[in-house]
Formats: C-alpha cells, sequence, structure tokens
C-alpha cells in the first residue's frame, strides 16, 4: 500500500521530465500484477511459438524420414540440415527443446505465471500482490531464463539432445552426444534461473492468498481459480528446489569431475574415474519435481474452466467443496506417484509396487472433478463463448488422457509400452492439451480484463475447431503407433524394416496423418495470434462484466488503475457461484452484494 | 510426391481460410450491434450442435483406428509373460475404452442438450452428498480390482527365475547390443569395467585380464608412462591447458591402477572358469523356444533400454548397475512368422530410451529355435568360448605379446 501510493505521488512530480522512466516503470520493470501477468503471457505466447515450430520441423522429419524439404532447410539451414534432410543429433535437439519449452516455459511460466499474477489479487480484493518488487524479480528471472534457452538454439554444438528429462550420464558426457556441451549448459543454468523465479512467484501467491484476502473472502467462498493456484504455488515451492538440487548435482558432475550420477563408464574409447554415483539418484531427484509438475501445469487450468464453466452454463460448480477436496487430494499425492516413471529402469519392484498404488489413487479425486464438471453442465443453461468451448474441449481431453493413465500407471502393463509413442499420446492429451486449452480459455475468458477490449468471438470458434480437431488428430493415431510399439525420440522407424514391413507400413501412414494434422493446427494458431494481438489495440471496447460473472475482478473499472479498485475495497457477502439462485432478479449475484433477508447462503 | 501436395493443399486451404475470416471479421465487427461477449443464440445452437458433431467425428475415428491398427504392430504376445501381460491389457482397454465412451458421450451430449434456450433457466443445484459418494466410490472400487490385478501380474513378472533359467548377458553400448551366454556351467563369469581392452570388449575378469589391463595401464600407448615421458620431456614446452589435461589424465590412470591392483589381490583364481567358457554373441541373440531365460543387462557408456516388443518385456541398462528380467519364449521365430502371415517377420530388440544420435538404429535381432535346433547351434559354439576367443592359437600364446608372457613380467615387477 504505502509503495503503491509513493508510486503514484513520484508519477505526479517527475512525469514531465522523466518521460522514459515512467515508461520503464509502467511497461517494463513495472511492479503491477496485471502488467506483471500480461508480461508473462507475451513472453509465454513466443515460447509456445518457438516451441511449436520446432515440433513443425521434427515431425516433417517423421512423416517424410530422409526427404529432402525446403521447409528444413530454410529453418536449420545447412549445419542441422544439409540438402534439407535433418541431422540426427539436431532431431534430438529439437525434441528435447519444444518439450522444454512447452512443459516449463508455455505451460508452467505462462499458465500459472499468468493466470496467478492477474487474477489472485483481482478475485480476492487486494491492491497488489503482497511483494510487487519480488513479483517483478519473478518475471525478469522467467525473462532470462526464456532468453537463455531460446540462445542454446543457436549454440554451435547445438542445444540439448537429452529429452527434456536430460537423463544422465547422457546429459553429462559431452563425448556421448554434441549436444551435451555448451548447449546443455546453457539449458541448466536457464533452468536454474527458472526456478529461482518460479520460487519466489510462488512464494509471493501463497502470501497474497493467506494474507490478503478482502473482508468476508473466507477461504471457503474462493473462486476454484484461486484454491489451484493456490495448491499449485505449494507444490511449486515444495518440489523445484528438488530439481534445482538434481541440476545442482548434474552441474558439478559436469564441471567439477564430482560422481552424483556416474559410475562405470568408458565413453568414446575414455575410461572414467567416476565410481558409486547412481543415474537412478538423478531419475528419483528429477520425477520428485516431474509429477507434481504436471500439476503445476494442470491445476490451474482445472481451476480456470472450473470459472469458466459455472459462468457459461449459469449454474454454480457442482459439489464446490468436493471440488477444493480433491484439488488438494491431487495436490497430495502427486507428491507420492514419482516412481511411476521408473518402473522398469532398474528400481526395485517393491518400490515399483507401492507407486502402483498411490498413482490409481489419483483417478479417484480426477474421476470426482470430471463428474462435477458433467453435472455442472447437466440442466445448465449453456452459452457458448470461446472461453467456453476450450473448457468444455478441456473436460474432454483430461477424460481421454486421463484414461491410458491408468494403463501407464499399472506397472506390469508400463513394461511392454513404457517410453513408446502410447506415452507420448497420453501425456500429450493430459496434460499437453488440457492445460493449452485452460490457457486458451482463460486468454478468451479474460481478455476483456487484460485490455479492456474484446477478442473477436468468430475467429474464436474457428479457432477452437481447428484446434480440437487437431488435437485429437494428432493424438488419437499415435496412441496406436505406441501400441505397434514405436519407441519415442526416434529419428527414423526403418529399423521396422528389418524385422516387420507391416508394422512399418502402417507407423509411416500414422505419422503422415499425424503430421498432416499437427501442421493443421499449427496453422489454427495463427487465427489466436491474429485475434490476440489486432484485438490488443483495435478489439471493440469491453463492458465491466462482459459474462454477467460473480467473483471481484468484474467490479474493478476497465480501465486499469493502481489499487484495482479506486475506492474501498470490496466487501464479501456470498461464495461466487450464486448463478440463476431461485428468487434472484438476475441469473447471477456479484458476491459484493450482501444476502437478502432470508437467503441462505450456499 | 503426392503426399508434398497434400501438405501443399493444406497451407493453401489455410490461407484461404484466414483471409475469408479476416474479412468476415472486418464485416462482422462492423454489421454487429450487440458487443462481442453477446453470444447471438445462432451462434450457440450452432456450437452446440457441432459439439455433438465432434462427438461422432471423436467416437468414429477412435473405432476406426481400433480396427483398422488395433493390435496389429504388436501382433500375438511370443512368451509366457507376454500372455499374461496382453489379458490384463486387453481388460484394462475394455474398461477405460467404456469409462471413455460414457463420459466423453455425457460430456458432448450436454454440451448440445443444455444450450441456453429463451426462457428456460439453469437449474440451481450446488450438491448433492449422495451423488458425489456415488462417484467416489464407484471409481474407487473399480480401481480396486485394477490395482489387484495388476499388482498379481507384476510380481509374477519381476520375480527371480527359477535356477535352472538359461543365463544370458545383454551388454549395451552406443549403438549396439552384444550377448553373453553363460556357457556350461551356466554362471556368467565376474567383470569389472576398468578390464575393458580390445580384446577384451565385455570387461570379463578372470587373473589373465586383470594382469593384462594393469599392464596397459602402466605401459600401453596411452598408458602412465607414456603420459610421464611427455610431461617429463626437457626440450618440448607444453601449453598450460596441454599440461592441465596429461595431469589430469594421469592422476586418473593412477587411481584406476591402484584400484586394479585392489582387484588383483581380491580376485580369486577359481573364479576364472566361469568367465572362460561363457560364449560371447554380436550380430544375432539367438533363443530357445519353451526355456525360460533370466537375463542381466550391464551398459557401458550411458542408459540404454532393452526394449523386446514381441515378449513384452523391457529394462533400462544402467551404468554402474546390473538390472534383469526373464520371459520364456513359445513360439519360435518360423512359428510367429507363419501366426503373423509374414514370411519376413523376425524378432527384435530395440534400444528404447534416448542415448545419443543414431539411437534409432541401435538393434539386435532375435532368433527363437527350437529345442534340437537350438542345442545344434549350441554345439557349434562350443570351440567360441570367451578362452578360445582370448588365447586364440593356443599354441603361439607364448610368442603374442598380448597375454600370458607379459602378464608375467608385471607379476614380478
Amino acid at each position: 500500500m504505502a509503495s503503491i501510493a509513493h508510486e503514484g505521488h513520484g508519477h505526479e512530480h517527475h512525469g514531465d521530465h522523466h518521460h522514459e522512466e515512467t515508461f520503464v516503470s509502467k511497461y517494463i520493470f513495472t511492479h503491477d500484477h496485471k502488467m506483471i501477468g500480461k508480461q508473462f503471457l507475451i513472453t509465454a505466447v513466443f515460447m509456445g511459438i518457438i516451441a511449436m515450430m520446432l515440433s513443425i520441423l521434427f515431425r516433417i522429419q517423421l512423416a517424410y524420414p530422409g526427404e529432402s524439404s525446403d521447409f528444413l532447410s530454410f529453418f536449420l539451414g545447412e549445419k542441422w540440415a544439409p540438402n534439407g534432410v535433418l541431422k540426427e543429433d539436431m532431431y534430438l535437439g529439437l525434441v528435447t527443446i519444444h518439450g522444454t519449452i512447452m512443459v516449463f516455459f508455455l505451460l508452467t511460466g505462462g499458465l500459472s505465471g499468468t493466470f496467478s499474477n492477474i487474477l489472485i489479487p483481482l478475485q480476492l480484493g487486494a491492491r497488489d500482490m503482497a511483494s510487487g518488487f519480488l513479483n517483478m524479480l519473478s518475471y525478469w528471472f522467467f525473462f532470462l531464463s526464456s532468453l537463455l534457452m531460446t540462445v542454446s538454439l543457436f549454440v554451435e554444438s547445438g542445444p540439448a539432445m537429452a529429452g527434456w528429462t536430460i537423463y544422465p550420464p547422457l546429459s553429462a558426457l559431452p563425448q556421448a552426444v554434441s549436444g551435451s556441451g555448451l548447449g546443455m549448459t546453457l539449458w541448466l543454468f536457464s533452468m536454474a534461473i527458472f526456478i529461482a523465479g518460479s520460487l519466489i512467484g510462488s512464494l509471493n501467491y501463497i502470501v497474497t492468498v493467506i494474507n490478503l484476502r478482502t473482508t468476508g473472502m473466507t477461504m471457503t467462498r474462493m473462486p476454484l481459480t484461486i484454491w489451484a493456484f493456490f495448491v499449485t504455488a505449494i507444490l511449486g515451492v515444495l518440489s523445484f528446489p528438488v530439481l534445482l538440487s538434481a541440476a545442482l548435482l548434474l552441474i558439478m558432475d559436469r564441471l567439477a569431475g564430482t560422481s552424483f550420477y556416474l559410475s562405470d563408464i568408458i565413453v568414446g574409447g575414455e575410461m572414467l574415474a567416476n565410481h558409486g554415483g547412481s543415474p537412478l539418484l538423478f531419475q528419483h531427484l528429477f520425477w520428485f519435481l516431474g509429477h507434481p509438475e504436471v500439476y503445476i501445469v494442470l491445476l490451474p487450468a482445472l481451476g480456470l474452466s472450473s470459472e469458466i464453466i459455472a459462468t457459461n452454463a449459469r449454474k454454480p460448480i457442482f459439489g464446490y467443496k468436493a471440488m477444493i477436496g480433491s484439488i488438494l487430494a491431487i495436490g497430495f499425492l502427486s507428491f507420492i506417484v514419482w516412481g511411476h516413471h521408473m518402473f522398469i529402469t532398474g528400481m526395485n519392484p517393491f518400490l515399483g509396487s507401492v507407486f502402483v498404488f498411490t498413482t490409481l489413487l489419483i483417478a479417484i479425486p480426477s474421476a470426482v472433478k470430471v463428474f462435477n464438471y458433467l453435472t455442472t453442465l447437466w440442466k445448465g443453461s449453456l452459452i457458448l463463448t470461446p472461453a467456453m468451448l476450450f473448457a468444455i474441449g478441456l473436460v474432454s481431453t483430461f477424460i481421454t488422457g486421463g484414461v491410458t493413465g491408468i494403463i501407464l500407471a499399472d506397472s506390469a502393463l508400463d513394461i511392454a509400452i513404457h517410453d513408446t509413442y502410447f506415452v507420448v499420446a497420453h501425456f500429450h492429451i493430459v496434460m499437453g492439451m488440457s492445460a493449452v486449452f485452460g490457457m486458451f480459455g482463460g486468454v478468451y475468458h479474460w481478455f476483456p480484463k487484460m485490455y479492456g477490449r474484446m477478442m473477436n468471438t468468430r475467429l474464436g470458434y474457428a479457432h477452437f475447431w481447428i484446434t480440437i480437431i487437431g488435437a485429437y488428430g494428432v493424438f488419437f493415431p499415435m496412441h496406436f503407433v505406441g501400441l505397434a510399439g514405436a519407441p519415442r525420440r526416434y529419428y527414423d522407424y526403418s529399423v521396422y524394416n528389418e524385422f516387420n514391413q507391416n508394422s512399418y507400413d502402417m507407423i509411416m501412414d500414422l505419422n503422415l496423418i499425424i503430421t498432416g494434422f499437427a501442421i493443421f493446427a499449427a496453422l489454427g494458431q495463427l487465427l489466436f495470434l491474429f485475434n490476440f494481438f489486432y484485438s490488443i489495440y483495435r478489439g471493440p471496447k469491453a463492458p465491466q462484466n462482459p459474462w454477467n460473472s460473480n467473483t471481484l475482478e468484474w467490479t474493478t473499472p476497465v480501465e486499469h488503475v493502481h489499487g484495482n479498485w479506486p475506492g474501498a475495497l470490496p466487501t464479501v457477502h456470498r461464495w461466487p457461484y450464486d448463478y440463476s439462485k431461485p428468487g434472484a432478479d438476475q441469473d447471477f449475484i456479484p458476491q459484493t452484494v450482501p444476502l437478502a433477508d432470508g437467503e441462505e447462503e450456499h | 510426391m503426392e503426399n508434398k501436395l497434400i501438405i501443399l493443399l493444406v497451407i493453401i486451404l489455410g490461407a484461404i481460410a484466414i483471409a475469408q475470416l479476416v474479412r468476415v471479421y472486418e464485416l462482422s465487427s462492423k454489421m454487429r450491434k450487440s458487443g462481442e461477449h453477446e453470444v447471438n443464440s445462432r451462434d450457440n445452437n450452432l456450437n452446440g450442435k457441432m459439439m455433438l458433431g465432434f462427438m461422432f467425428f471423436q467416437f468414429l475415428g477412435f473405432i476406426y483406428l481400433m480396427f483398422k491398427y488395433g493390435w496389429t504392430g504388436r501382433g500375438v504376445a511370443a512368451s509366457v509373460q507376454g500372455q499374461e501381460t496382453d489379458w490384463l491389457l486387453n481388460l484394462n482397454f475394455v474398461i477405460v475404452i467404456l469409462i471413455f465412451f460414457f463420459t466423453n458421450f455425457l460430456l458432448f451430449y450436454f454440451a448440445y442438450k443444455y444450450v441456453k434456450k429463451p426462457g428456460v433457466p439453469a437449474f440451481y443445484y450446488p450438491h448433492n452428498n449422495k451423488l458425489e459418494m456415488l462417484w467416489t466410490v464407484v471409481p474407487a472400487c473399480v480401481l480396486a480390482v485394477i490395482i489387484i490385478l495388476g499388482l498379481k501380474s507384476w510380481n509374477n513378472l519381476t520375480s527371480l527365475s527359477k535356477d535352472d533359467a538359461i543365463r544370458v548377458e545383454l551388454f549395451s553400448e552406443q549403438f549396439k547390443w552384444t550377448a553373453r551366454y553363460a556357457g556350461q556351467d551356466n554362471i556368467l563369469g565376474k567383470y569389472d569395467y576398468k578390464l575393458t581392452s580390445d580384446n577384451n570388449e565385455l570387461a570379463l575378469m578372470t587373473s589373465n585380464t586383470i594382469d593384462s589391463s594393469i599392464r596397459i595401464m602402466i605401459e600401453g600407448p596411452s598408458g602412465i608412462k607414456s603420459i610421464q615421458k611427455v610431461l617429463n620431456k626437457r626440450d618440448t614446452i607444453l601449453s598450460d591447458s596441454i599440461t592441465g589435461v596429461l595431469k589430469s589424465n594421469l592422476s586418473r590412470r593412477e587411481r584406476l591402477l591402484r584400484l586394479l591392483v585392489q582387484m588383483k589381490n581380491n580376485h580369486s583364481k577359481s573364479l576364472d572358469k566361469n568367465a572362460w567358457d561363457d560364449i560371447i554373441q554380436k550380430d544375432t541373440l539367438v533363443l530357445c523356444k519353451g526355456k525360460e531365460y533370466e537375463f542381466n543387462f550391464r551398459s557401458k557408456d550411458v542408459i540404454h533400454s532393452a526394449f523386446f516388443l514381441h515378449f513384452r518385456a523391457q529394462i533400462n541398462t544402467v551404468p554402474g548397475m546390473t538390472t534383469r528380467t526373464k520371459f520364456k519364449p513359445i513360439y519360435t521365430t518360423e512359428e510367429m512368422r507363419k501366426l503373423q502371415k509374414n514370411p519376413k517377420f523376425n524378432y527384435i530388440l530395440m534400444c528404447n530410451k534416448i542415448c545419443g544420435g543414431a539411437h534409432y538404429k541401435m538393434n539386435m535381432i532375435i532368433v527363437v529355435k527350437s529345442e534340437s535346433q537350438y542345442k545344434a547351434w549350441m554345439a557349434s559354439k562350443a570351440k567360441e568360448t570367451f578362452k578360445d576367443k582370448y588365447f586364440p592359437i593356443p599354441v603361439a600364446e607364448a610368442t603374442t605379446p598380448a597375454a600370458a608372457d607379459t602378464t608375467m613380467k608385471v607379476v614380478n615387477n
């Protein structure tokens, strides 16, 4: 509060003399949570474009292995695509950086960074984040790490090539693959900075949620979005440091000659003296983050979609308390399931069976969430805005990707399909698509709040239908590639010619279909980009509460002001889901409206 | 060529679509009287119908793929363990496909059915404890069945083999597999990576190989002595960086040498015979139908994964530790070719963990023979044991510098 008042004061006095400084403090080194949220969003959009381009490049190789492609030579040049044919090493580099950017930079930084920043203070009735300065720092760490990751694509020895999971020894030994040289070093430093930024951000979110709720905003009157961001932030705080330690130990192995992960290795004809380390140690540390990370990506999307579905179904979210319980249960369970990524790594099979049990338990809160969404839609009065379509799409991908998770979590079955395209299809649908759909839904829904203008609805529809058809067109056939046993991260499937021509033909058929849909879906994103950037500047002006929503952010003026509300902070009298409540004049009752005489809270 | 046309077509159509949409965008924003936030009932109903249409696209697409490609890529399981896995996999598939159809149907049907209609308010229905209990308990029961069956199979699949199982080791390195059969005694000889040399690629441990490695470490072309010689040359000045590299190489070799000498002191000569009768097999892995196999796995450099697609077995190979799995083949290659109606079919072992640029080329053909064929093949290998390979011509033993005679020197030192 004090700092905000002070800033306003400074602005009045020096505004004319230091115009650049005003620009800098307003748009660049800003402390304002709304602007920081938008910074996260735009950075993430650019990172997303890069990662999507990378995926198209390697999809071309998979559909037309060994064929010359002008597209490839245009983007990768003679060094990485001589005569338009992708190099083996670069294929791995593309896959690795695609995964890293998508998981960390788009779906962690972009999703939770954007919407936690914008929505936490607005939906809680706070003037800003608990610490505006730390919030700014969190963004600039994110920006720096994005920059480093992008730069690593242009290093002479290539970007990191050990897969986004960077398992050592492959990632520790430059002799093993060229990308494990400078490219890997940049990857590790980029991620270390990313983690620092993410931690600062998460701590800020937690403190804000606990301390800065406005009068009447009890924990059980918070919108589900806030619950999701809150639990996400807790997951981040507890798990990201473990990834940092994994990365630091790997940096030590690479630069200081330690043997945390290395033991008994001969590489490139050279006998290393490292002894006693264990590659499994890295995998335990990595997945101790890696699995909660799935929910760090997914929970915000589920939170956003809960809000969007309730608003546009004009119905309260069904089972509000059960939804909170499910979020908490998923958050808790996500910490004790990491071993399901390691069933066949040589980990003790008994330990594996414990992880089977804990992992399959997650299906219960997930099922509760799905059925609650379905019941919310049931007998609703649906207004199918683009945001609503994306939220419904999210429920669909969450189901479709979720059910295959039941198979992968079963260690006995995992043996047969581990690391095949079945896994790739599973996590892209359940984590990738659901989170992306949640993010798009969020952008369409809160765009009026972010920029004070509306996005075009028709373009939004076209974007949704292209995206969902593309998503299923890519990932449905991919399950069948996986069932044919096709290992992931293969440059091509010529090996199948040696043992089963029929399988080879089938894989090639499907790969062609997948690549076609992938390009189709990627082109569809141009609609979004156009709509997004065009509407920022030229979209029609937004009304204050475009979706007739109950939550507090729609009580703020359209034009952003420091401190969010021009006068006193609003007071909350009810939960956020009083839609179509019998006896009310309108089909929504904002949280700021006091209970009428004799009215019961839900 | 045809495919390129398709891609080109997609791009052109995409561009046309975008151009059209921009026009629509501009026109519609002019024509609209209401704001973008008010979805008119035409759009609303259209999207509701498309939701239902998409459900059919999704379901029919899935059914089409299931029938066309369902199990063709895998074929029947070729091992006892694989049959158990496939049974369980099919059962799980039935369960999850039913859930998939049921919930997706409800989702898209509701999205279509309950589209806003004028005058019909939404039904205020915030919660119902009985319903919520229902969809907590039912999934929990289904999962209990899945967990119990899964863990039962998992225990069967990962339990140790019987004592009479044939022991085979698979050695992985960038980018090939090498098999080692345990030989007559069915005991795999011991190994240590420090013993790796040109004529002992799998680093088997015998008194001779230890001695030879000690000699190479001291006197080999890049051994301790030669490094010391370079470092001690008084007539050449080396740059700091080269000296640094040499010194670190030297200290590493000295450490390795100390460990080798320790190994020599601890090694019992009685274990040599376990290694000498092992048979190393480079090109194909030959297995016998109806025999249980206990496989051990090692890695020389990075993590690989031994993926026996048709036997439904998989395990990572990890440098610094030994991993294991087991299976019992039930069809010979010939029988499988008939089952698959594919005369060129082969079993294969693929690498399934990213291990470097040529990862996708790392594989080994597997041949499963009938018992009589297998015995004949084993007999043909009787004279190709590790000992036969290590001492190529017994009479020449004294004259080759490789082995025995230099061993003596080091021992005397």
